[in-house]
């Protein structure tokens, strides 16, 4: 069941909007975000989702300061 | 106003002031006329103040109790309710402005008013919305000061009025009523300048014509109030609408400012008023305004009965202030004499309008002493007698 | 299955903001005001008040809100958005209005506007950002940064022998009657942001319904500021301000808010009729030439002692005056003078438009106290008329130029059972020297003292008993 719930998600983030403030990457209860080694646009590094284990719960999306910063939503199968 | 518009880099602000052709006929505004069908009410010009917002369409009253302008708040109180309007008293002056603010913002007209201490708390909230060019009416019933002063009238608000009392570029218009029928004509007015330019506007008079009773013939109800498109009114028309009065990048708030001083220009040139009257060739003018003014008229009676050359210019605008009409007053004159109830506040706008070319003579009482006839007559003489010395 | 984007009440590009970077904040890596701008974005689109929301910004690192929410925007005076926040409200009623303020610009610039605003029950939503620190302008003290902490202006760290303790400002204001939700919040976990969210929610609801004022207290991380890294700044909110700030609701006592005016319909007949209410239409005319023992204009003092009704006097002589189609004026002795003192007033009556209002040498003088009448008789013109109250002024005028008429207006006013109306006594008296007004315009002039039946009578005898002293006292004398 975790495996198929799993999937369903998607985070999508905008990278050169992220500040590297980190703050999703610390809440997500699911530990399924990361801090990039790379550097974006401005200088600081990304974060990024390791592209499993999202449970949609919008955590990441509410701590994001940045209001075109994450986006969670049902994991398309055509991208899959 | 939206600040993503693309300044336009104007460049510096340059100004030449000539010196004002004395034979060039000046231009002056007049109140618009109205209609009036009812017989006058007796009453105060504080009184009056309120009437005539009512009758040009304000809606909104927040202010603080101040003697001796507190009857424009009483009147407030009771007549704002019983038209749907609002009457709020606010927790203070500083707090009052703002309210006329928020209003202003929301495109309702809208007023405060106050007496001079109070008038300088409102400076904070008068510069932001000259900033954030808010249509709003700001009456002075100015008494005593500096400090708490005293009660009694006074004209020494001139300076924070009609220079700006508070921080930035900008000018208001000023009105300086010296009846009861001005305090409500003038109020009207008042309200048409401030939508009519986007700007607060002031009316400026003191104690004694704030407290004394006339007939006052007032005019109907303004049938329509302009439409506010730049206002913000909670709805979907005004969504994208912004009120504010910081530009922070240094080009976009020069523009800002030169938008504003492009208004003033505008206002100086087409919205001047002043009355003249007694000897059409004067040798001495005598300027002043408000209640001055019918202390004067009384002195000019006496003097033009004794068939001496005088005449009285009334500035009905303080700012702006009517220079032109003062040069063309004294093309021939020997002297001007300007009578305050101040140490000396807009004689220094009668020196420039003069510019140097006769002497300008001031007498001033202050502290709610007043000039009388008999003290203005003697000056008038001691003057002209002055004048002959030097011719 | 719900997804999560950007609200529709935050805008997705900044051009406001404007320079080389319109996509991203102005806000720096992790700061709360971010959050919280998702939050409220996401409360006001749920409850579909976007169209209506007029958000005020006041100084503070927020003053720039207007960048990113997609609603009516009024920056704002430092400390001021809750009376800017009032104006709107009052004269838009179904507008709902947010002010967003900062700790030094509520707490401490802003004090009494916040105070004045909750009392008052303003319907109204407030979001408090409480970072502790000022940050726009560098770091400085705020009201409510905890003892000991080190800012730009605190050195050595808050002490509370210097400065006192932070401000609780939700427990300040919970017991307030005009408050109807204060509550305290952070953004520490999911869990809280969530409260916090909710909390919003329930405060605009209240607003949409009526229902007044709402406080939402945010503990917003400020990591620039505390000098920490985003994360750290999590556990420094739950180490320095969780036992200063305990998070929680204070007061949710919802109460209903009686229906506003609505300010901004305007109705010119309304107006019409209420301020040109009694008066008649134009046309009114001199009713008959009297005969005057003073030629105009006429230049009155009335003076006595504060409570004789001289102001009165003064002003029904102007009004007879007005009736009888002459020019007037009234002007009072004004302020602390006028309650217990003395009292006096200068009325001009003319046949030519009243220039001058200040009598300085009256040709009529009525003088109801002794020391009224050595106040103002040397100020007399020659010729004039002095009219006293011969009941409390045993000698009367001295210079031989005046015409000198006693009434004992006290004694006569006492006799009708109220010494009240002496004053009505002596204008009774001027309107027998006067000769006016017409004996028609004489009774709306005492209905405008007094419509109640009894003092109406009292007054009416009390003119009635002047005017035959007057007639009295001046026959010996032609």
């Amino acid at each position: 069941m975790s495996n198929s719930h799993h999937r369903r998600f998607n985070v999508e983030f905008h990278e050169d909007l992220c500040k590297g403030c980190g703050l999703c990457v610390h809440m997500c209860p699911h530990h399924v975000l990361v801090q990039s080694e790379r550097l974006n646009r401005r200088g600081f590094h990304p974060a990024e989702y390791v592209g499993e284990g999202c449970t949609g719960c919008g955590i990441c999306f509410h701590t994001c300061p940045e209001p075109s910063g994450i986006d969670v939503e049902p994991h398309s199968p055509t991208s899959a | 106003m939206s600040q993503v518009d693309s300044p336009t880099h104007r460049g510096p602000f340059r100004k030449v002031f000539h010196p004002y052709h004395p034979m060039s006929q000046p231009t002056s505004s007049r109140s618009e006329p109205r209609s009036r069908s009812h017989a006058p009410q007796f009453m105060k010009g504080n009184e009056a103040v309120v009437h005539g917002a009512l009758l040009a369409g304000c809606r909104c009253f927040f202010g603080y109790p101040i003697t001796p302008a507190s009857e424009i708040a009483h009147t407030a109180a009771e007549l704002f309710p019983e038209v749907g309007g609002v009457f709020l008293q606010a927790e203070s002056e500083i707090a009052a402005i703002q309210m006329v603010y928020g209003a202003s913002s929301a495109g309702v007209r809208c007023m405060t008013a106050s007496s001079s201490p109070g008038i300088s708390l409102k400076q904070e909230g008068i510069s932001y919305a000259a900033g954030s060019e808010l249509p709003m009416v700001i009456v002075d019933i100015t008494r005593g000061g500096p400090g708490l002063g005293n009660i009694a009238p006074e004209q020494s608000d001139y300076f924070q009025m009609v220079k700006g009392g508070g921080h930035g570029n900008y000018r208001l218009p000023v009105l300086a009523p010296a009846s009861a029928q001005e305090m409500c004509d003038f109020t009207v007015d008042a309200f048409t300048l401030a939508d009519r330019y986007r700007t607060p506007v002031v009316v400026l008079a003191d104690g004694l014509i704030g407290q004394m009773k006339e007939p006052v013939s007032l005019p109907d109800a303004v049938r329509e109030i302009p439409d506010k498109p730049w206002s913000v009114r909670g709805d979907g028309a005004t969504r994208e609408n912004l009120i504010c009065s910081i530009f922070l990048d240094p080009p976009v708030l020069e523009d800002h400012v030169r938008h504003l001083h492009d208004k003033e220009m505008e206002i100086e040139a087409k919205e001047t008023r002043w009355e003249l009257e007694g000897h059409p060739d004067p040798e001495l003018v005598l300027v002043s305004y408000g209640v001055v003014s019918r202390i004067v008229r009384g002195a000019l009676d006496e003097a033009l009965a004794k068939g001496m050359r005088v005449a009285a210019l009334r500035p009905q605008t303080l700012w702006p202030f009517p220079t032109a009409a003062l040069a063309h007053a004294t093309r021939d004159a020997k002297a001007v004499l300007c009578v305050e109830l101040s140490t000396g506040q807009m004689v220094e706008d009668v020196r420039l309008g003069v510019g140097g070319a006769i002497p300008v003579h001031f007498l001033g009482r202050c502290g709610g002493v007043l000039p009388t006839v008999t003290e203005i007559g003697e000056e008038m003489e001691s003057v002209l007698a002055q004048a002959e010395v030097l011719s | 299955m719900k997804e999560f984007h950007r609200p529709e009440a935050l805008y997705s590009t900044f051009p406001r903001k404007g320079g080389a970077d319109p996509e991203a904040t102005h806000y720096c890596p992790g700061c709360g005001h971010g959050i919280i701008h998702k939050l409220l974005g996401e409360v006001i689109d749920e409850l579909g008040v976007g169209e209506r929301t007029v958000l005020i910004s006041p100084v503070g690192c927020s003053v720039f809100a207007y960048y990113y929410f997609n609603a009516g925007n009024i920056q704002a005076a430092h400390g001021r958005a809750p009376a800017v926040a009032t104006g709107v409200k009052r004269a838009r009623p179904d507008s709902i209005v947010i002010s967003y303020q900062g700790d030094g610009d509520l707490a401490a610039i802003g004090g009494n506007n916040i105070l004045q605003a909750a009392n008052r029950g303003e319907n109204m939503t407030v979001v408090f950002v409480n970072n502790a620190i000022y940050g726009m302008t560098g770091g400085q003290l705020a009201p409510t940064s905890p003892l000991g902490m080190k800012t730009t202006t605190t050195p050595e760290g808050r002490e509370f022998e210097e400065y006192g303790s932070p401000m609780r400002v939700a427990e300040l204001l919970a017991p307030l009657d005009g408050v109807s939700l204060s509550s305290r919040h952070a953004l520490i976990n999911a869990g809280e942001i969530i409260k916090t969210k909710k909390a919003l929610k329930k405060a605009i609801k209240y607003q949409m319904e009526g229902k007044g004022f709402s406080l939402v207290e945010i503990l917003s991380q400020c990591p620039t500021g505390w000098k920490v890294d985003p994360v750290e700044s999590l556990h420094w909110v739950e180490e320095h301000m969780l036992k200063v700030f305990p998070l929680g609701t204070y007061k949710d006592e919802p109460r209903q808010r009686p229906t506003p005016p609505h300010p901004a319909d305007y109705e010119p007949a309304l107006i019409d009729r209420v301020i040109h209410a009694g008066t008649s239409a134009n046309g009114r005319g001199k009713a008959h030439e009297p005969v005057r023992p003073v030629t105009l204009p006429l230049g009155i003092r009335a003076a006595g002692f504060g409570g004789q009704g001289i102001l009165l006097l003064g002003e029904m002589l102007a009004k007879a005056g007005l009736a009888e189609g002459l020019s007037v004026t009234w002007l009072p002795s004004y302020g602390p003078e006028m309650r217990g003192g003395t009292a006096n007033c200068s009325v001009v009556i003319s046949d030519t438009p009243v220039g001058n209002p200040i009598v300085d040498q009256p040709n009529l003088l009525l003088a109801l106290n002794r020391p009224s009448l050595e106040r103002f008789e040397p100020m007399m013109q020659p010729g004039g008329v002095v009219i006293y109250d011969s009941s409390l002024i045993d000698v009367g005028p001295t210079r031989s130029d005046l015409t000198a008429i006693a009434i004992p207006a006290t004694k006569i006013a006492d006799e009708l059972g109220t010494a009240k109306v002496a004053n009505v006594v002596m204008l009774g008296a001027c309107m027998e020297l006067l000769a006016f007004p017409s004996q028609s315009e004489r009774d709306p002039l005492l209905q405008s003292i007094s419509r109640d039946e009894k003092m109406l009578e009292a007054n009416r005898l009390a003119l009635k008993g002047g005017m035959e002293a007057a007639r009295a006292a001046a026959a010996p004398a032609r």
